[in-house]
């Protein structure tokens, strides 16, 4: 019996020293990835840039839990490799070994998931939260879809063109009756001279080479 | 009338002879001889070109594939060009009336070519305006077709988009929003039916004053191609990969040349990609002046032709294999970010340099934990092999490789405007193929202007291929391609060079071109156009039933409810699009018979009723010596 006691006794201070342990229900694995998102300005990961890390994660509590006063002893970190990732776990700021439920934890990091990540000069994908899809951007739309407005410009260009076209066509065409006319009119007053038609020139009319419907056709 | 007053009421029209027939309108004609050639050239060189012709060279062993090529052209190509420039030149008439006039009996030729003209012309200028969406929508950054839309609650990209991939989804859902099979219509889309709405207006515009406009336009639309395949030339070379899509295309399989079917293709491929038997060309040429020398013509035509197809197939390839090297970066770089999660290994640690050495090193120390990976194989020859013809090179390859080009928005237009011109210049031999006959037949009343023709021709088409707006769209335009763009126009090019040779007369049409051009045509046309050409077009022909006849047609859909979505879903015709597709090769060709029982019937008729109403007068003489 009094082993069985003594072995609880020293099984719990255990189990509350390790609340963050990878897999554990209440811990986030986080993934970062400095070398892909800065490439030559990357800088190096270490124990201050943890500590950002904690601090970071603190504001985004408190920002969700107006009140709670979350402090950088709150945030357990674990499991650190060289990758870099690592596992965290977060308690509450009234009972330190109470731990806060995933849910509530990943609805403060979604809220100031923008201010997390500029912290640190990365995006959500080079800082990832696995398990807490980024928060994809809605897309922007435009009032009227860019592809109309170029749509119209075409549309209005060859529009104005083709009217052009038939107007000028129609013009032309009556420019062409009108000149066709006055030619008729000239070819009719062609044989006019001096006011004097073919008619009126006097002379005799000569028979000889007139044509012969007289004759009877052969 | 007698012949003196018409020709003073001429003036200064064509000159007459004694053969050709009396025309007292006068002909319009092209400004100089650049314009011509600009527009033939323009009519050949087309879409094919640049989306077929490499798709052929890839897929026929490369290299090996420009034999069959250069000899279906030197055989069959050149002379069937020649002898169609020649005949429109000499007979100064539109398809239908030059064989009118060359014998009635034939004249089902020209109604032939006028159909099929105009069936061609419904489909080819709905893909004109698939190219126009596109060009509209390459002004927007970062371009539509880079990402998928995200779906309703914003948790993630839309399904159908994630399954296949972003070009893909463009393409299929946004653009044609198409249904799984044919017999599913849906609905007329509006977007497409602006589109369309205005690529006819284009083409209007161009044809408002017939050849006066086309001359103006094709100085343009004729050369802007060559300039953007240039351009696009030396971008391509200067990117990574290029020389893998290069060495891809142009490697010779000399295996390949057993096979029959390439040297099908190669015979089809010239034929359809000349613009033969369409009626435009002996259309263009009737507008010469008649002494032209027509043989230089027709070699500088097909041989450009040819020789834009090679040019073009060069950047195409380049910038097919710098995607498919991207493509492969891409699938390795996703493998090494699998194994640097996995193995916890410094960020960046694995590249791709160093990425098979390290697979190696893992492999050998934790082989269970590379292998529940399931790292995907990458390889290079695979993404090479991902090629397309057809509106799938233009829509779905090239639009992917040119969102990763920097400066994507510049490529994008340079490409879609190059296209549009490409099909642009393709579509006036089209609708000349249409117009002409109809204003040579005389079917147009003399008070409608030409313009308000033209403008009734275009509205007819427009509101005739509003079924390709539908969302089985898609699926029709394959059937009009596969059926219309191919049997038909083999027919009529065998009737044709028929009628030339043997009713015509080969001696007829030597003397004709040596008036024309000033020398006599030599022993190579002599051989190809006598016997040669006819019997490639039989074989081919032959060939070509043979192949299409003996199985069942099939579709490929797009359905994303399919099982193996997004591969494409095979599909049977259905047996009324089946009646539809064999309607569609059959009624074109099928005026040439009809045409001919005609005149036959007519001919009959006049026999029967002279016998009948023979003079009283030539019985009495044959009782006498008189």
């Amino acid at each position: 019996m009094l082993e069985k006691v003594l072995f609880l006794l020293c099984l719990t201070p255990a189990l509350a020293q390790e609340p963050c342990f990878p897999g554990s229900s209440h811990a986030y694995k986080v993934r970062i990835s400095i070398k892909t998102a800065l490439g030559n300005q990357a800088y190096v990961w270490n124990d201050n840039e943890m500590y950002l890390f904690r601090a970071a994660m603190a504001f985004a509590l408190r920002s969700y839990h107006n009140g709670q006063e979350f402090n950088v002893s709150n945030i357990m970190v674990c499991n650190e490799t060289p990758r870099v990732s690592f596992w965290f776990v977060v308690s509450s700021p009234e009972n330190s070994s109470v731990l806060l439920k995933k849910g509530d934890v990943e609805n403060a990091i979604r809220k100031s998931r923008n201010r997390i990540n500029g912290a640190f000069l990365l995006t959500d994908q080079t800082l990832e939260f696995i398990d807490i899809p980024p928060t994809l951007a809605a897309p922007v739309m435009p009032v009227t879809p860019p592809w109309l407005i170029v749509f119209g410009v075409v549309m209005g260009a060859v529009g104005a063109g083709i009217i052009f076209l038939l107007v000028s066509s129609l013009v032309q065409s009556k420019r062409k009756k009108n000149k066709k006319t006055l030619d008729e009119d000239r070819e009719d007053m062609r044989g006019i001279e001096n006011g004097l038609g073919c008619d009126n020139l006097g002379g005799v009319y000569n028979t000889t080479f007139s044509d012969g419907d007289k004759f009877t056709p052969m | 009338m007698s012949k003196d007053e018409q020709t003073m009421k001429a003036g200064n029209t064509e000159q007459m002879e004694a053969n050709g027939p009396k025309e007292i309108i006068e002909r319009p004609k092209w400004d100089n001889k650049v314009q011509y050639l600009l527009t033939c050239i323009g009519f050949a060189v087309g879409l094919g070109n640049v989306w077929r012709f490499p798709y052929l060279c890839q897929t026929y062993g490369g290299g090996a594939f420009l034999i069959p090529y250069c000899i279906a052209l030197v055989l069959e190509g050149l002379p069937l060009l020649h002898m169609e420039l020649a005949i429109g030149q000499r007979l100064r008439m539109g398809s239908v009336g030059v064989w009118n006039s060359i014998t009635p009996y034939m004249g089902g030729l020209g109604v032939a070519s006028l159909l099929v003209s105009f069936l061609v012309g419904l489909f080819y200028n709905m893909i004109l305006a698939w190219i126009l969406w596109y060009f509209f929508h390459s002004f927007q950054n970062p371009l539509p077709w880079r990402d998928c839309p995200v779906n309703a609650n914003l948790t993630g990209y839309v399904t159908e988009c994630e399954e296949s991939s972003p070009v893909n989804y463009f393409w299929y859902r946004t653009t044609l929003n198409i249904s799984p099979n044919i017999e599913t219509s849906g609905s007329i889309e509006w977007w497409l039916v602006l589109c369309l709405a205005t690529a006819w207006c284009l083409v209007y515009i161009c044809f408002i004053r017939g050849i006066e406009t086309i001359g103006k336009a094709i100085y343009v639309t004729a050369t802007f191609p060559y300039l953007v395949l240039t351009i696009f030339l030396i971008r391509a070379l200067t990117l990574s990969g290029a020389a893998d899509g290069l060495v891809y295309l142009f490697t010779p399989n000399w295996e390949t040349l057993k096979n029959p079917k390439v040297w099908l293709d190669a015979a089809t491929q010239i034929f359809f990609s000349l613009s033969l038997a369409f009626g435009g060309l002996i259309a263009f040429s009737s507008y010469n002046p008649q002494k032209n020398n027509c043989e230089r013509d027709a070699l500088i035509v097909g041989c450009v032709n040819s020789l834009t197809s090679l040019y073009a197939s060069i950047p195409i390839f380049a910038i097919l294999g710098f995607k498919a090297n991207e493509n492969y970066n891409t699938c390795r770089n996703i493998n090494i970010l699998k194994l640097t999660n996995a193995f916890n290994i410094g960020d960046e640690n694995i590249t791709l340099e160093n990425y098979d050495e390290w697979l190696n090193h893992l492999n050998a120390t934790n082989p269970m934990e590379v292998e529940s990976l399931n790292l995907k194989t990458c390889d290079l020859q695979t993404f090479l092999d991902q090629s397309a013809s057809g509106t799938g090179l233009a829509f779905i390859v090239f639009t992917e490789a040119v969102i990763k080009m920097p400066g994507s928005q510049v490529w994008s237009v340079l490409f879609f405007v190059m296209l549009f011109s490409l099909g642009l210049s393709s579509m006036f031999g089209n609708l000349e193929g249409v117009l002409t006959p109809l204003l040579d037949l005389h079917m147009v009343p003399p008070w409608l202007p030409k313009e308000i023709f033209t403008g009734l021709i275009c509205l007819t088409s427009f509101t005739v291929a509003l079924i390709f707006t539908l969302s089985s769209g898609n699926y029709w335009l394959e059937i009009f391609n596969s059926n219309v763009g191919s049997m038909p126009l083999l027919i009529i090019a065998f009737f044709e060079i028929i009628s030339v040779v043997y009713i015509y007369g080969i001696n007829r049409f030597n003397d004709d071109i040596e008036w024309m051009s000033g020398h006599r045509p030599n022993i190579y046309w002599q051989a190809t156009w006598r016997f040669i050409s006819p019997f490639m077009l039989f074989a081919v022909f032959v060939a070509y039933v043979v192949v299409e006849a003996e199985k069942r047609p099939t579709y490929n859909t797009w359905n994303p409810n399919y099982v193996h979505f997004p591969l494409a879903d095979v599909l049977y015709y259905p047996e009324w699009v089946y009646v539809i597709c064999v309607l569609l090769s059959v009624i074109p060709v099928v005026s040439i018979p009809l045409v001919a029982f005609y005149h036959f019937g007519r001919f009959l008729k006049k026999t029967i009723m002279n016998r009948h109403n023979q003079n009283p007068y030539a019985v009495e003489i044959s009782f006498g010596d008189l």
